[in-house]
């Protein structure tokens, strides 16, 4: 069960970041705390300013405009031709290729590749400079909201499934129990979705857990419609196997063979006209098992056994 | 893609639940008012078409991951059923029209019903 979940996992984190990629806003990745130069610097100054601050490129404004931008680059090329006091006026690079804070990081993406710049200036819409995103940043920010969704679904996750593997025996059972009450259609179902509940937990595969949920439902509201006294569903979760107990202590089954059949029902007027007793519920219960066992005694009760398959196999070591 | 806020913008519906999120998708569309077949046919992202406004509609709408409950003829719903699908996450969309009328509705938006027999 671990190896495949672990791949279903990674697969789904890949796809995640493309997701991320196109979700998240420049705004959200993007460094406030930008350091700026003016035109007027000279280039030994802003060697100092890279050196201490370890930037290497950073936008240059006048009257609080974006005019160009400046890099390492322009340092070095400014010294080799032996023209440190320069100013930066005379070495940036303008116009300025930036993105727009509300856009989503894709755009970042694109424009790094097409323009292989270092950084890009974020504008906001009245074209003033509100920060500066590197492909680190984006990297940075990235992992952050992977980690923030992972954490999130981990804690719950990890409660619940490693529960099998962290427990020696030579065979663990999840057993779970819930008493159901006669006509009680405001809580009915609650057990089927508690059930649902546990078995997401526990990472059970999606096409498993709905069967299990639409049987258990049904097995559930069969208590509380036909009896009067009420039952108990118990779900006995195995890594291989589910098993759905309903018990009951109510009417019986007069004819298990009608009662199977689509259609027939033995449901009153007034449950009718709550939209049960359509007489498909045992029939459900019949295609979404592997296997299901029907006991019953007219005047005693009923026992209801139904089986499911995780296709997780045992592992013999 | 179709969103069931799309569906209420469109179809000018009422939305009874509060704090559901309105933004899922919507796969297709189921019609019935006998809880069961709902259960056997209806497929997770489906819309729901129902008159029947009492708390169990929730319960199967949550447990098929349904993406929201139409209930049809102005049918009063009642506070438990809110409740319970502000509690699951189910929203609840309200309409004067009879269900007929709100299908041919969801079709011109491109929402149909599912071919397959699962």
């Amino acid at each position: 069960m671990k190896s495949r979940e672990a791949d279903a996992n990674r697969i789904d984190e890949f796809t995640r970041v493309q997701e991320l990629v196109y979700e998240l806003k420049i705004e959200q990745v993007m460094t406030t705390d930008v350091l700026v130069v003016t035109p007027d610097t000279h280039m030994a100054e802003l060697m100092d300013i890279f050196r201490l601050n370890r930037i290497s490129g950073c936008p240059v404004l006048k009257a609080g405009q974006l005019v160009g931008i400046v890099s390492l680059e322009d340092l070095i090329k400014a010294i080799a031709r032996g023209e440190i006091e320069s100013l930066v006026q005379d070495n940036m690079t303008s116009p300025v290729i930036t993105v727009s804070a509300h856009e989503s990081v894709i755009e970042a993406v694109k424009r790094f590749s097409q323009f292989r710049v270092g950084r890009l200036p974020v504008i906001d819409s009245q074209k003033r400079l509100i920060g500066i995103l590197t492909s680190g940043d984006i990297t940075r920010g990235l992992l952050k909201a992977i980690q923030v969704d992972y954490h999130t679904e981990e804690i719950s996750k990890y409660r619940a499934s490693h529960i099998f593997e962290d427990i020696t025996s030579d065979k663990t059972s999840l057993i779970l129990r819930y008493k159901v009450s006669a006509r009680d259609f405001d809580h009915g179902g609650e057990a089927s979705s508690k059930i649902k509940r546990a078995l997401e937990r526990l990472g059970g595969q999606p096409q498993v857990v709905r069967r299990v949920a639409i049987a258990t439902y049904e097995a559930e509201m069969n208590i509380v419609i036909h009896t009067d006294n009420g039952g108990e569903i118990i779900a006995e979760i195995q890594p291989e196997q589910i098993r759905i107990l309903a018990i009951d202590y109510g009417p019986g089954i007069p004819d298990i063979d009608m009662a199977m059949k689509p259609g027939y029902s033995t449901a009153s007027e007034l449950i009718r006209e709550l939209g049960f007793g359509a007489g498909m519920g045992l029939f459900n219960i019949y295609r979404c098992a592997d296997n299901m066992n029907l006991q019953s005694e007219t005047g005693q009760g009923t026992r209801l056994e139904v089986l499911f398959s995780t296709g997780v196999h045992e592992r013999t070591d | 893609m179709v969103t069931v806020a799309d569906v209420v913008e469109q179809l000018e519906l009422r939305v009874v639940t509060q704090t559901v999120s309105l933004e899922t998708t919507v796969t297709g569309g189921y019609t019935s008012d006998l809880l069961s077949c709902v259960m056997a046919k209806a497929q997770a992202g489906n819309v729901w078409v129902t008159l029947q406004a009492h708390p169990n509609v929730v319960a199967v709408a949550s447990l098929l991951e349904l993406s929201c409950v139409i209930i049809t003829e102005d049918t009063q719903v009642e506070t438990s059923t809110i409740e319970r699908a502000e509690k699951e996450g189910v929203p609840i969309l309200s309409t004067p029209l009879g269900s007929y009328a709100m299908v041919e509705g969801l079709s011109g938006l491109g929402i149909h019903g599912n071919a397959r027999a699962e």
